[in-house]
C-alpha cells in the first residue's frame, strides 16, 4: 500500500529500493555508514544547527538572566507583563490549603505528587488540560537505565555527558543516571507492561549515543503507557492526592520573605480564580515546542507553551541553557495531515537508515541528536540533495523497510505499531515504503535552574522535567527525557517533603512580586503592552483575527 | 525535484494551516454549524481553520492522547462514524462532534499485591463485563481499529493477559464506552488488567532488581562523584575510548573488556 505517495515521489523511491539490497548486505556484516569525529560534529553543527546561528534572538532584557540570548519567542513571553498585576483580590483566605501544589499533570507532576503522597503529605495536582495531557504521552522509543549486565551508571554518565557536549550540570547527571534502574524497577512494579523476553529480563536496545543497549521501552508508545500507569495510580491515591483538571497556574503567590507560598489557579471554563496556599510548590509544566521558534513545526503536546518558566522567572527563579533547543532529525515531512510528528529514533535504532533523493546514505544514523539533525538540513539546504513535497517542504528518507528485512517480516508492525496505523491510514504502508523525514522541533534543553534536590533558586519552590534545564547539557539523548521526568519529578516528592518534614511553612501568599516585575518591564522601556503566560496557541488564521476586531467577546 | 541550490529553503509556517493559492475548499458542518475548510486537512485544524481555539478536545495532536475523539456523519448516509480530530481527514458533507469527555466507571481501588487470582479480581471490580451483548459496538467504534469486544471477552473467559496484550494500542479517549449498551467502561477494565499483567502475570526482571539492589547500596555514588570532579580533558578521553556493545549482542553475552565500572 503506497497509493499516499505521489507519482513523482513513488518514482524516487525506486532509488532508494534499488540501493537496498547492497545495504542489507553491509548491515548484515556489521558495516555502518561512518560516524563523524569530534571537529566534523563542530563543523556541521556551526554551519547547519539552528541554535548556532543568530537568525531569530535577541537578548533578554529583564530578570535574573538579562543579556543572555534567547529565541524571540520566549524573550517577548519573558518581556510580558502579569495578566494579575493590578488584580484586586483577597488572598488572605486562601481557596485551598494543603502540602505540595504540583503545577502540571504529565509524567513528572504525577510523580512528583504519588512521591509526597508516599511520605504521607497532602497534594493537589493542578494541570491545564486533562490529567495526562502532556509530551511525557508523546515520547515514543522509550527510556534508558543502566540495568543490564555490561552496563552501569558509570557509562550511562560517559554517555549522557558526551551526548550534551560535556556542558551538562554535572551533579544532575549523577543523579538522573544513579536513580535510573530504580525508576525502570519501580514502572515494573506500577504494572508497566515493558517490552520483556519470556523470563522477565527486560528487552534492551542502543539510542542515538548510547555505548550499551539500555533503551527499555513498550511497543513505540513507551511514554503512553508510562503515563497511564501514573495516571491510574494516581487515582489510587484520592486519599491524597486532589486532582484540578482545566485549572493551569497563572502565577505564583510569594510570601514577603521571597518564598514560593503557592498559586492561582484558573479555571480555563468558567474563568473563574483560585487559590491554593501551600507549603512546598513544584513545577513541572514541561516545554515550549508550541512557540514555534523560527515557524519549525513542532512534536510537542497542544499544552506545552512554557507557562511555568514565565511564572518562575516573575518570581526570580534563574534560568539556565535556555538558548538550547533540541530539533528531533525525524519529524514527518510528508503527508502534510502528520507534519512535524515525531517518527521515533527507534526506527533508526532497529536500523532504518536515513538516505537522500538519490537513495544514498549520507550521515550514521545514529549521532547525538543535534548533529544528526544539523546534517539532514545540510543534505537538503547546504547540498540539494533533498526530496521536495507538493506543499514545498523537503525531507529526506528513513529507509523502515530495511528493518523487516533485517529482523524478519512483520518486525516494523510489531515494533512501531502507533507509527505503522498513523501512516496507514494516509495510504502509506511504512512495511513496504520508506517515510519522509526532516528535523522537528521536539524539546527545550534548557528551562529553570535546579540542583540534584529539585530545588530551583527561589526557596520552597521545587521543578522538574523539561521545564528544568541542566541535566542534558546543550543537546539530549533519546530515552533520557522520560528517564529525567521521573527521576527529577521524585526526587522533587522527597524533597519537599523533607523541608515540609523540617518546618518549612511559607507566610501569606502575595502578588507583589508582579508589580516589581512590571515597573522593571517599564523602566527598561520593554512594555509593548503584552501580558504572558500564554496558556494556550492560537492557530486562528489572519482573516478570523481580524473578524475578532481586537474586542474583548462579551461571553467569555 | 531538483538540485538547484535556490529551491533548497522549506515551507516554514509552524501549525498554522495556509492553504496554497489552489486549494480547494469543501463544507462542513460542526455541530451543526456549516464552515468552508480547504479539503485535505484533518478535523482537528479544520476546526482551527475556522476559527475554534481548543480547550477541550485537544491533546496531542498526534493520535495518541486520546483527547479528541469525535463522531461523525456524511450528509445522506446513515452511517454513524468515529475517528480522532487530530487523525481524520474531513470530507464533503461531513457532520461532526466531539466528545471531549465521557463519564466513566473505574473501580476505585486496585490492590497489586493481593493474592486473588487476576481474573478474579477483575471480575469482581468490573462485573459488568458479564453482561456484554456482544454486539460489536465497541470494536466498530475503536478509532484505533482495536478488538474492543474481543479483549472484554478474553476477559471473561479468565485469560487477562492476553486481553491486555489486545488492549494494548488504547488511548483511553471513551467512545467505546459511550455507546457501550451494557454500560462497560471498557477502557478502564483493561487499564486495570495490563497493570495486573505488568506486575503480576509476567515474570520480573531479576537483571533489573540485581543492579536496583547494588544502587540503593550506593555502590556507584563513589565511580559517579569521580566523574562529576574529572577534569573535562579527561571526560572527553573515557567518552571517546569507551566500548559499544555490538548491535547484534544476545543479552548478557558481551561484555566490555573494563569491568571495574560495572
Amino acid at each position: 500500500m503506497s497509493e499516499g505517495y505521489t507519482p513523482e515521489m513513488l518514482d524516487l523511491i525506486k532509488r532508494v529500493e534499488a540501493s537496498r539490497p547492497q545495504r542489507l548486505a553491509e548491515s548484515r556484516a556489521g558495516k555502518a555508514f561512518p560516524a563523524m569525529s569530534m571537529d566534523q560534529r563542530d563543523e556541521v553543527l556551526n554551519q547547519y544547527h539552528p541554535d548556532y546561528t543568530d537568525e531569530g534572538r535577541r537578548a533578554l532584557g529583564i530578570g535574573p538572566n538579562k543579556g543572555e540570548v534567547y529565541p524571540e519567542e520566549l524573550i517577548d513571553l519573558l518581556e510580558s507583563r502579569s495578566m494579575l498585576e493590578s488584580v484586586k483580590a483577597d488572598l488572605s483566605k486562601p481557596d485551598y490549603e494543603t502540602d505540595v501544589l504540583v503545577i502540571g499533570g504529565g509524567g513528572g507532576g504525577s510523580s512528583a505528587a504519588l512521591t509526597a503522597a508516599a511520605e504521607g503529605l497532602n497534594v493537589i495536582l493542578a494541570t491545564k488540560l486533562r490529567h495526562g495531557d502532556s509530551n511525557t504521552v508523546m515520547a515514543e522509543g522509550g527510556i534508558q537505565g543502566a540495568d543490564q549486565e555490561p552496563d552501569s551508571p558509570y557509562f550511562h554518565y560517559l554517555d549522557v555527558i558526551g551526548g550534551g557536549h560535556f556542558t551538562n550540570e554535572r551533579s544532575l547527571v549523577a543523579a538522573l543516571t544513579n536513580d535510573a534502574p530504580l525508576i525502570i524497577e519501580w514502572l515494573e512494579s506500577l504494572g508497566m507492561m515493558f517490552d520483556k523476553h519470556p523470563d522477565g529480563r527486560m528487552k534492551t536496545r542502543h539510542g542515538g549515543g548510547t555505548s550499551r543497549k539500555r533503551m527499555h521501552s513498550a511497543g513505540d508508545m513507551t511514554g503512553a503507557e508510562i503515563m497511564r500507569v501514573l495516571r491510574d495510580e494516581t487515582r489510587n491515591r484520592k486519599d491524597k492526592i486532589r486532582i484540578l483538571e482545566f485549572s493551569p497556574a497563572i502565577e505564583l503567590l510569594m510570601d514577603k520573605d521571597g518564598r514560593c507560598a503557592g498559586a492561582v489557579l484558573n479555571n480555563l471554563e468558567t474563568g473563574a480564580y483560585y487559590t491554593v496556599k501551600a507549603k512546598a510548590t513544584v513545577i513541572a509544566t514541561g516545554g515550549t515546542g508550541r512557540l514555534h521558534y523560527r515557524g519549525f513545526a513542532c512534536t510537542n503536546h497542544y499544552g506545552a507553551t512554557g507557562d511555568g518558566l514565565v511564572m518562575a522567572y516573575r518570581a526570580g527563579a534563574r534560568l539556565g541553557y535556555m538558548d538550547s533547543v533540541q530539533y528531533h532529525p525525524t519529524g514527518t515531512a510528508y503527508p502534510e495531515q502528520n507534519v512535524g510528528l515525531l517518527v521515533t529514533e527507534k526506527v533508526r535504532g532497529l536500523g532504518g537508515q536515513l538516505l537522500n533523493i538519490d537513495g544514498e546514505q549520507f550521515v550514521f544514523p545514529l549521532e547525538p541528536r543535534d548533529v544528526e539533525s544539523a546534517a539532514i538540513i545540510r543534505e537538503c539546504v547546504g547540498r540539494g540533495n533533498g526530496v521536495k513535497t507538493p506543499t514545498g517542504r523537503l525531507g529526506v528518507w528513513l529507509d523502515s523497510p530495511l528493518i523487516d528485512e533485517l529482523h524478519g517480516p512483520g518486525t516494523v508492525q510489531r515494533e512501531l505499531p502507533a507509527k505503522y496505523i498513523q501512516f496507514k491510514r494516509f495510504g502509506i504502508d511504512i512495511a513496504k515504503v520508506p517515510m519522509l523525514v526532516y528535523p522537528t522541533l521536539h524539546y527545550q534543553n534548557g528551562g529553570i535552574a535546579i540542583n540534584d534536590q529539585s530545588e530551583t533558586t527561589v526557596p520552597g519552590l521545587y521543578a522538574a522535567g523539561e521545564t528544568t534545564g541542566g541535566v542534558h547539557g546543550h543537546n539530549r539523548l533519546m530515552g533520557n527525557s522520560l528517564l529525567d521526568i521521573l527521576v527529577f519529578g521524585r526526587r522533587a516528592g522527597s524533597a519537599a517533603a523533607k523541608a515540609i518534614a523540617a518546618g518549612a511553612e511559607p507566610g501569606p501568599g502575595t502578588l507583589e512580586h508582579l508589580v516589581q516585575y512590571g515597573k522593571e518591564l517599564s523602566d527598561a522601556g520593554l512594555d509593548r503592552g503584552a501580558i504572558s503566560p500564554m496558556i494556550l496557541p492560537n492557530y486562528a488564521t489572519d482573516e478570523i483575527r481580524q473578524r475578532r476586531w481586537d474586542v474583548k467577546s462579551p461571553t467569555v | 525535484m531538483t538540485k538547484s541550490t535556490q529551491d533548497n529553503k522549506p515551507i516554514m509556517v509552524g501549525d498554522r494551516t495556509i492553504p496554497p493559492p489552489d486549494a480547494r475548499f469543501i463544507t462542513i458542518s460542526i455541530m451543526g454549524q456549516p464552515y468552508e475548510v480547504p479539503e485535505t486537512l484533518t478535523i482537528l485544524k479544520a476546526m482551527e481553520y475556522a476559527g475554534y481555539q481548543f480547550k477541550r478536545g485537544c491533546g496531542c495532536r498526534g493520535g495518541i492522547c486520546g483527547a479528541c475523539g469525535t463522531f461523525y456523519r456524511i450528509e445522506g448516509d446513515h452511517t454513524l462514524r468515529t475517528g480522532l480530530a487530530c487523525q481524520t481527514v474531513v470530507e464533503p458533507g461531513m457532520i461532526l462532534a466531539q466528545v471531549p469527555f465521557f463519564p466513566s466507571n473505574r473501580a476505585p481501588d486496585l490492590d497489586l499485591d493481593t493474592k486473588t487470582p487476576a481474573d478474579e479480581q477483575i471480575a469482581t471490580l468490573y462485573p459488568e463485563i458479564f453482561r456484554c451483548v456482544g454486539c460489536g459496538t465497541c470494536t466498530r467504534t475503536c478509532p484505533m481499529d482495536i478488538d474492543v469486544m474481543g479483549y472484554i471477552a478474553y476477559f471473561k473467559r479468565g485469560d487477562i493477559k492476553g486481553g491486555a496484550e489486545k488492549s494494548f494500542d488504547c488511548i483511553m479517549c471513551g467512545l467505546c464506552a459511550s455507546r457501550c449498551p451494557a454500560n462497560i467502561s471498557q477502557f478502564n477494565v483493561a487499564m486495570t488488567a495490563r497493570r495486573i499483567t505488568g506486575a503480576r502475570l509476567t515474570p520480573r526482571s531479576e537483571v533489573t532488581a540485581a543492579r536496583a539492589e547494588q544502587v540503593r547500596s550506593g555502590r556507584y555514588e563513589p565511580m559517579l562523584a569521580e566523574l562529576c570532579e574529572m577534569s573535562a580533558e579527561d571526560l572527553k578521553t573515557l567518552y571517546v575510548e569507551r566500548e559499544r556493545e555490538p548491535d547484534l549482542a544476545k543479552p548478557g553475552e558481551w561484555m566490555p573488556k573494563d569491568q571495574t565500572k560495572l
